[in-house]
């Protein structure tokens, strides 16, 4: 089973799509850590360098609706692992992308709207850190000087492809 | 109550249910082309475990880059076709016969009414146009596809699209599908299919229904569906003759994948299309959509015709009857690739392969190239392209490009002024 948690990341924005993510001309990459450098190369949103200076200093996703939109290419979450990115928080996920980080035993939390304008309500304490406890369902976010604690949920599938640490060891042993 | 399409397929091909709710369907089709499958291949190796359920219902294609551009890329394709000989995939279209997969796959009759059909390719809702569901995966979901022939989905919920009204001169299935991705938004459809219905679809030809379906991920859509129906049929015949008496008892076959008129949707979507007028995106998102008419002042460097969405024999002869006898506009490039060999062969028998080179298109081979910025017409940053594809995304056919998403005809259009333009404005 992977590990969850860590210094947070917001992307404000909705429809942050595949090809933001990872764009197409880095799919001949066959390795996973060849992507390394490119996560997030082509986002367009205000405030956000994509000069990388933010990679390695998060571990954890929060945006808004319909993230990882687009193209089902599962070098989207495989950019986001090779940078120690397990987990992404959003309103709500595209399909595709959300089935591709729980096959690849990754977390895709769906929280309601209010609730993720809360947690970024909470941007304006400075760093924070979330912390995951995804047996119990709870996410704890922490600034210096407070914290919140939010639960969430997951279906008993879901579940089982984070412990089985993803589906083809679930699908192998099962059918 | 009633059952839709989508559940009838279901609990036909229901295998398993781990946990309530996920279900884990039998499949009937596993797709693969060079970008996503090799990945799988390598995984399945690594563990141990390079197997495939059955090689007569694996189809595998190289297509998005082809003929190779690079080392890499030529990896990609020695992976794939090495693998296809491993295990004696016998339906593998190399340089020579392939075409992009969404094209070249219903063209050899591959797909089904009421069959389940995955591809590590989000465009993968094309092969609904037969009454299939078919459904993009990842290269996770696709690698246990090949090695067990199953995928687990919960439950799509359905909406129902019905759409009437006579097309007007110069408007199209593509202009039809944006205006739905436009009242649907681009995340109206997630966790659902689309059923198109609705005389409109049933006038429809299959080319049309798989344009239609084509773009259901553009709102999100799992897989977009239409009735199978003596069109289907039509379509099919050559390749199910010898299992049905005659086409009526096909057909009769085929209407049992029908939804039930009692059948529930999640939500109904009416549209009227007479008054539609051509229409293209302007923007990054699908469902940023306009008329055309009122953004004619753009100026365009770039025509691209081709694709899964729009490069089948009826595309190019729609946009080949606006480019008869006319030239590009100067500074405007053009360039055309028929989506399979067979389209191209076919455009050449017409002449109208000829007609496009006259009016000074380069002319490409089958291929995905541009529309996802891999090779064959990539942007440079600040370009503009009008294009019968299906993704406006930023950096998606070139970093700092724009593309917009037009019909065959308006593209063809606009080639000739040299920025947006209704085609009814030209059309002879
Ligand atoms: S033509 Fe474009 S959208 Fe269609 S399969 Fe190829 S890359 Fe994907």
């Amino acid at each position: 089973m992977k590990t969850f948690g860590g210094p947070v990341l917001f992307l404000d924005r909705s429809d942050i799509n595949t090809d933001e993510i990872i764009p197409a001309k880095y799919l001949t990459e066959v390795k996973k850590d060849a992507l390394k450098p490119y996560l997030l190369e082509d986002l367009v949103l205000d405030g956000f360098e994509p000069d990388g200076s933010w990679r390695g200093s998060a571990k954890v996703i929060v945006t808004r609706a319909n993230f990882g939109c687009g193209s089902s290419r599962e070098h989207a979450p495989w950019a986001l692992e090779v940078n120690d990115i397990t987990c992404v928080i959003a309103e709500n996920f595209a399909r595709i992308f959300r089935q591709n980080m729980f096959n690849g035993g990754m977390l895709a939390i769906e929280l309601p709207c209010e609730v993720i304008n809360e947690i970024f309500a909470l941007s304006k304490h400075g760093d924070i850190i979330c912390n995951i406890d995804s047996d119990k369902k709870k996410l704890e976010f922490l600034w210096e000087g407070g914290s919140k604690k939010i639960d969430f949920d997951l279906t008993e599938f879901d579940n089982a492809l984070v412990k089985a640490g993803g589906w083809v060891e679930f699908a192998d042993a099962r059918y | 109550m009633g059952k839709t399409i989508t559940e009838k397929i279901f609990d036909a091909h229901l295998k398993d249910e781990p946990f309530s709710g996920t279900k884990v369907l039998a499949l009937d089709v596993v797709m693969c082309h060079e970008i996503t499958t090799p990945v799988a291949i390598a995984d399945l190796q690594w563990r141990n475990k390079d197997r495939v359920f059955d090689p007569s219902k694996i189809k595998a294609v190289i297509d998005h880059v082809t003929p190779a551009k690079d080392s890499k890329s030529a990896m990609q394709g020695k992976i794939l076709r090495d693998w296809a000989k491993r295990h004696n995939i016998r339906d593998f279209f190399d340089i020579g016969e392939n075409g992009v997969c969404h094209a070249i796959f219903p063209e050899k009759g591959f797909i089904r009414p009421g069959n389940t059909v995955i591809m590590g390719d989000s465009h993968t809702c094309t092969h609904g146009a037969f009454g299939a569901f078919a459904a993009g995966v990842g290269t996770t979901d696709l690698e246990v596809g090949i090695l067990k022939g199953v995928c687990a989905f919960r439950l799509p919920k359905s909406i129902l699209v019905n759409i009437n009204g006579k097309l007007n001169r110069g408007v199209y299935a593509k202009d039809v599908i944006l205006e739905v991705i436009r009242r649907l938004t681009v995340n109206g459809a997630t966790d659902h299919v689309i059923e198109f219905r609705g005389k409109t679809v049933s006038d429809m030809s299959m080319e049309e229904r798989m344009t239609l379906c084509n773009m259901a991920i553009e709102a999100g859509g799992t897989s977009g569906l239409c009735m199978p129906d003596q069109k289907t049929v039509e379509y099919l015949w050559q390749f199910i003759s010898n299992d049905y008496k005659d086409q009526a008892d096909a057909l009769a076959d085929f209407e049992k994948w029908h939804s039930d008129p009692d059948a529930e949707y999640d939500r109904i979507l009416e549209i009227d299309i007479s008054d539609l007028e051509p229409v293209v995106t302007v923007g990054y998102k699908p469902d940023q959509v306009k008329k055309v008419a009122d953004v004619s002042d753009v100026k365009i460097d770039q025509v691209y015709i081709g694709s899964c969405t729009n490069g089948r024999i009826s595309d190019i002869r729609e946009a080949a009857a606006i480019v008869k006898g006319t030239r590009l506009s100067s500074g405007v490039r053009g360039i055309l690739s028929p989506a399979t060999p067979k389209v191209y062969m076919q455009a050449l028998k017409e002449g109208l392969i000829e007609i496009f080179m006259e009016a000074g298109y380069c002319v490409a081979n089958p291929t995905c190239g541009a529309c996802l910025g891999m090779s064959t017409g990539v942007l440079a940053e600040g370009e503009v392209c009008v294009s019968t594809t299906n993704r406006n995304f930023n950096g998606r056919m070139g970093k700092g490009g724009m593309v917009h998403l037009a019909s065959p005809a308006t593209a063809a259009a606009s080639g000739i002024t040299g920025h947006l333009t209704d085609p009814r404005t030209l059309i002879k």
